[in-house]
């Protein structure tokens, strides 16, 4: 199939059917209500459901519910509305069921703005809820890559029993790119008769499925937290995605930075090149688990100075950077956060600036 | 090589479509394109803008502070977006609706009567179309046959508009023939 152009929310919302998603939750938000506009009309087509919550914390325990059951099931938001199904992330991930969650970021705290902005690094792979829990985070760069991850998410999700987040921005969300949907991306859902309340009929069983995330017992949470546990080291071994870009170079700069952002730090090392200028670029598409050892052995190549960045906060990611440059190198930070992207110029001048120092 | 084309109007004009006609048009012809809409709090009767990106290797940074090229259809939108083009661009300028110049002596300043030219067509909503066609016709940055064939397809819902539409890329393509004697 050739390809098509499509509005980054709208490839979301036809990525995730492609992906064997049925049901979508959600309520509206600037900058992704697109993507709910869509499925309205899509999803009675392919015979699936669509439904607009109340709020968000309705629909993130509807996420939960039918998680809980068994089906696959997803909902896209921005930022506070995220805010608001932090609980019910908390509890999905505790009771260890598989659902995507996709955060078209706006800017904030608060009510903030609704352009572009990656302020909700420290909510997506911090935290967000409350107790020990992980998601895994996957951030596109471009709205191909948005429906990649997106299709990826389902069977992740599923592997792990756990959360998925998808960080996109309100720029990814509005502009169109060609898109595909590739065949080797669809999946079907998994088996899940040992643990979802899918109905003992269903599964021809006399056993019960409990689905919860209450455990009093000292014992029994310490053990149900250290199964949790597992699974985010697992991720760690396993998950870990990043794109390096020039990186066969002597460069004197490591940038990291992901998401739209990375696209303009393409341009500026590229333009950098020309001049004679090496840069180099690690961009993680899983920020948790966040490429640590990439970054540790790029950052420690003899010819780099120094290591930046570059994102749309006021400083979030760069605290993951320094942890994994081990003091290696001095490590720096650049961001804008208002919703102005950075021109390719203003971060080659960035750049410029942390070399002569 | 990258090319970036912005168009620019109020709302209503159409100007998200022709954007989007040409981005599925370079698109088809094999190009990297980008299509990226005004985003942002915007109020009623306001402008409406989209850039256009086309290149012929992955797109890198989309947020462009100076396109290369300009299709203005109302005056606001000339003001605002002329004096940030890069030199040696197209100006398009919808001279039915624009009495001024974009005062830049290092581009190549197309006057286009767009409304007057669709209103004789039969509709003055075509004037984005007449304008659309002139650019491509004057900047050759995709096929004109395989815009047609996007014009087609945009309207093929619309069997009443695609002839109309149709006229009206003839006429913005003649339109761009003619050279301006200038401001």
């Amino acid at each position: 199939m050739g390809k098509i152009l499509m509005k980054g929310n709208e490839a979301i919302g036809e990525a995730a059917i492609r992906a064997g998603c049925l049901n979508y939750f959600a309520y509206p938000i600037t900058p992704q209500s697109e993507v709910a506009e869509y499925l309205s009309r899509r999803m009675p087509e392919v015979g699936g459901v669509f439904l607009q919550g109340e709020s968000e914390i309705a629909v993130g325990y509807m996420l939960f519910g039918a998680a809980g059951c068994g089906a696959r099931v997803f909902t896209t938001s921005s930022s506070p509305g995220i805010s608001l199904m932090g609980e019910a992330l908390s509890y999905i991930s505790s009771a260890q069921c598989p659902a995507v969650f996709v955060n078209i970021v706006r800017g904030g705290p608060g009510l903030g703005g609704i352009l572009p902005s990656q302020a909700d690094y420290f909510q997506a792979t911090k935290g967000g809820g409350h107790g020990d829990y992980r998601l895994l985070v996957m951030a596109p760069d471009g709205v191909q890559e948005a429906v990649e991850m997106v299709m990826m998410a389902f069977p992740l999700a599923e592997k792990y029993r756990n959360p998925v987040m998808i960080l996109g921005d309100g720029l990814i969300g509005q502009m169109m790119e060609p898109v595909e949907f590739p065949d080797h991306l669809k999946s079907e859902p998994s088996n899940k008769d040992d643990w979802a309340t899918n109905g003992m009929d269903t599964r021809k069983s006399n056993e019960r499925n409990l689905v919860k995330s209450l455990f009093l017992n000292a014992e029994l949470l310490e053990e149900h937290n250290r199964v949790l546990k597992a699974k985010y080291d697992r991720m760690k071994k396993e998950e870990v995605r990043y794109e390096p870009y020039n990186i066969d170079t002597d460069y004197q700069v490591l940038i990291v930075s992901y998401g739209i952002i990375s696209r303009v730090c393409r341009t500026a090392i590229d333009n950098l090149k020309a001049e004679g200028f090496e840069v180099a670029m690690i961009r993680p598409k899983t920020l948790f688990p966040f490429p640590e050892k990439a970054i540790e052995e790029a950052a420690s190549k003899d010819s780099c100075k120094v290591v930046v960045s570059i994102e749309l906060s006021m400083g979030q990611m760069v605290e993951d950077v320094e942890r994994s440059v081990h003091g290696k190198r001095p490590v720096q930070w650049f961001g804008r956060s208002g919703g102005d992207i950075p021109t390719p110029e203003e971060i080659i001048d960035v750049i410029k600036s942390f070399v002569t120092l | 090589m990258q090319s970036e084309v912005m168009f620019a109007g109020f709302g209503g004009q159409g100007i998200l479509l022709i954007g989007d006609i040409l981005a599925h048009a370079a698109m088809e012809e094999g190009f990297e394109v980008a299509w990226i809409p005004s985003y942002g709090p915007e109020m009623r009767g306001g402008t409406a803008y989209c850039l256009v990106v086309i290149s012929d290797r992955p797109i890198g940074s989309p947020i462009i502070r100076n396109p290369m090229h300009l299709i203005a259809m109302n005056r606001p939108s000339l003001e605002k977006f002329a004096p940030m083009l890069k030199p040696n661009g197209i100006v398009v300028i919808n001279s039915s609706l624009i009495s001024i110049g974009s005062g830049r002596d290092d581009v190549d300043e197309l006057l286009v009567p767009a409304n007057d030219i669709a209103g004789d067509l039969g509709s003055t909503k075509a004037a984005n179309i007449v304008a659309l066609a002139a650019f491509v016709a004057r900047s050759k940055i995709v096929d004109f046959e395989i815009l047609r064939q996007c014009v087609k397809k945009v309207f093929s819902s619309k069997e009443n508009l695609i002839s109309l539409n149709l006229k009206a890329l003839e006429q913005g393509k003649e339109a761009a023939q003619v050279k301006n004697p200038g401001p």
